[in-house]
């Protein structure tokens, strides 16, 4: 993990915050991230963000629930242990359904919230750098990477142009690590060039 | 200005004129705030019935349900009637979460996080019956299907006693992932403008490290959907699936094709009523009027009169079906068990007739509807209707079998089969008044999507902009 530079550039209304990211693009920066305090609709797109497949992985979680019921079951009924229930068929699809359907589900709301986490690297215990206090509240947060041309002035004025309404300069860990809010320790010392 | 626009006719889902920081401190003020007197004497009175509801369930175990008044003809009685009643209250949350979102209600976001709430606690309330019923309650893990050195000998997978149990577990737990999932930006919220140190580690805890990276917001949003898409025919199912450990037995009065739509629309409606006691209550403790306006109340009312009036052609049509049938036992159940008042138990027919059916038409008014009190005394009367429906169903059905010789003596509960029931009040209590205190009873984030489309204050704004024609409100606001 390394430590980078980075602009922040925060907008105080998602109609301006829209524009905004647009302009930055096209001047050719490259966005690390924005963070909002809700899930602004459009903002991926903007941002030129691929759609995200965790659906898929859903979908593909629930159908293992699916096979894993009905291959059980059918099974235990009637392999290893065919039991005899009022003379009725050893393979009763029918009154399977309601399990085969309820482990369908299971699978796929476990499966896909885990992949959820995983993906988005949350954990109880997980601490991230936080560019601004107030961007789970009332600011949208737009973190540039710099690289060693960046003129950060230029850069922060330029956001300003934009509508940000406060601009500054951040040298952070962009990676999680494990830690305590209420402590601003490192669990480990940065050795590592600042890329600047 | 926003980038959608919704027209004026629309009554506001959140009033007064907020920006998203207004909406964040009226929202986290509560939890932030030291708990009133008021929250310490419910909290303590929670706690109590609680305590009482662990005594007598500790009287279950040592001595056995024996020290219930079930008998052989009435084997179920109380302890199930009450697992019904609670599974079915927790029904609401879900839907709201869920079948709302498919729907894109917008007034959902007022009222989800507390009955989401409220089924993951009401859940909790009803898994105890069954559980403690088992009596050996260390054998528990006997229902669960596992390789075992007992042959291996398997639990009846055709069985609706065993669906229930993954019925139960499973909506349990998916409903506990939607609610959390939601909970986490939240979390992040009050994290960060935490002031002290224990709260500030806690909640960095319980948020899970969120940031509100725009890429999380995305799989949020498509976790929260597929999650509703899931949820939707799980609800529909849980009730089903309950409803069939009556409907697939031979039992008259049980056996019957109508229960699994019934029991839903039962559910439903039990389940409203709940979220409406909560819901009264917290807007006024709280001061949340501005969130969970007169407008949400409404439209609770309005499910709780549909689905009222479902429940009451259900039982209207098992009359015909009682008499249509020719069945001379399902006459007897139908007829003379359960419609005819002087029966033994024709008072609790005609109390649940009273409370299920006949009150709520009350809200075909719109001042009723509107009407805080009249909510309020309602939902009570809802659940009371409702806890007598099941009791109806088992106990009626019960109580005279096919052979007059073991027709039951008079069912009345024990004070430790009552003692239990108390307990699950306290139970549900409890963690509704930790809920309230500890997390965001509103969602925070859902409450800031729909501000600029629903709030008081940017609706008065967009008045002007209806009067303008379409294109310069294309050029003014359109990115």
């Amino acid at each position: 993990m390394a430590k980078k530079k980075f602009v922040i550039g925060c907008f105080d209304d998602e109609a301006v915050l829209f524009p905004a990211v647009k302009k930055v693009r096209t001047a050719g920066y490259k966005i690390h991230d924005v963070y909002t305090p809700f899930a602004v609709h459009g903002l991926d797109h903007a941002m030129g963000l691929r759609e995200t497949s965790l659906h898929t992985a859903g979908f593909i979680y629930g159908i293992t629930g699916t096979t894993t019921a009905l291959s059980c079951i059918s099974w235990i009924f009637t392999k290893d242990w065919p039991l005899n229930i009022g003379g009725k068929p050893h393979f009763a699809l029918p009154a399977w359904i309601p399990i085969t359907f309820e482990l369908t589900v299971l699978f796929a709301a476990v499966g896909m919230v885990l992949t959820f986490c995983y993906l988005c690297q949350l954990a109880p215990f997980v601490k991230k750098h936080h560019f601004h206090a107030r961007s789970t509240d009332d600011l949208f947060v737009m973190v540039i990477e710099c690289t060693d041309k960046t003129n950060t002035d230029d850069l922060q004025a330029f956001l300003t142009s934009g509508g940000a309404v406060e601009t500054n300069v951040q040298v952070a860990e962009e990676g999680w690590w494990l830690g305590r809010y209420d402590q601003n320790e490192m669990p480990f010392e940065t050795k590592e060039i600042v890329a600047a | 200005m926003h980038l959608k626009y919704e027209s004026q006719l629309r009554e506001p889902l959140v009033y007064g004129d907020k920006n998203y920081h207004q909406v964040t401190e009226d929202i986290v003020r509560p939890i932030e705030a030291k708990p009133t007197r008021l929250w310490y004497i419910g909290f303590y009175i929670a706690v109590c019935l609680l305590l009482f509801g662990v005594y007598a369930i500790y009287r279950d175990v040592t001595y056995g349900i024996g020290q219930w008044n079930l008998n052989k003809t009435v084997g179920w009685g109380w302890d199930i009637t009450n697992f019904v009643w609670w599974v079915g209250i927790g029904h609401a949350g879900t839907l709201i979460s869920a079948i709302l979102l498919l729907f894109r209600q917008g007034w959902r976001t007022g009222v989800n996080r507390a009955a989401e709430a409220m089924t993951i606690f009401a859940v909790m309330c009803a898994g105890q019956f069954p559980i403690w019923h088992m009596g050996r309650v260390w054998m528990a893990f006997f229902v669960l299907p596992y390789p075992n050195s007992r042959g291996p000998l398997w639990v009846n997978f055709n069985s609706p006693l065993l669906w229930d149990v993954f019925a139960i577990s499973t909506y349990f737990t998916v409903s506990l992932l939607f609610w959390y999932s939601g909970l986490l930006p939240d979390f992040a919220t009050v994290r960060d403008r935490a002031f002290t140190k224990l709260r500030k580690r806690l909640y960095g805890v319980a948020a899970f490290g969120w940031t509100g990276s725009t890429k999380h917001w995305q799989r949020h949003e498509s976790l929260s959907l597929v999650l509703a898409g899931l949820s939707t025919p799980l609800v529909l199912s849980v009730h089903t699936i309950v409803s069939f450990d009556f409907a697939t037995s031979v039992i008259p009065g049980w056996h019957t094709t109508i229960f699994p739509p019934y029991f839903v629309a039962g559910a439903i409606f039990s389940g409203f009523a709940m979220v409406q006691s909560l819901m009264v209550i917290i807007r006024k403790v709280f001061a949340m009027e501005d969130y969970i306006t007169m407008g949400h109340i409404e439209a609770m009312n309005k499910v709780i009169v549909l689905t009222g009036s479902i429940v009451g052609v259900a039982y209207l049509t098992e009359l015909f079906m009682g008499w249509y049938s020719q069945n001379k036992y399902e006459g007897y159940t139908f007829w003379y068990s359960r419609a005819y008042l002087f029966s033994p138990y024709g008072w609790s027919y005609w109390g649940m007739m009273a409370c299920n059916v006949l009150s709520p038409q009350i809200f075909w008014f719109r001042k009723m509807r509107r009407n805080i009190f009249v909510t309020f005394f309602m939902s009570i009367i809802v659940n009371i209707g409702m806890w007598f429906e099941r009791f109806v169903i088992i106990v009626t059905s019960l109580y005279r079998d096919y052979l007059p010789s073991s027709w039951s003596v008079y069912y009345s509960p024990t004070i430790w089969e009552i003692g239990f029931y108390t307990g699950t009040f306290g139970l549900f209590f409890t963690c509704f008044f930790l809920f309230a205190k500890y997390f965001p009873v509103i969602a925070i984030a859902e409450i800031k999507y729909v501000l600029k489309t629903t709030g008081e204050g940017y609706k008065g704004r967009m008045d002007k902009i209806e009067g303008e024609s379409l294109e310069t409100f294309v050029h003014d606001h359109a990115h």
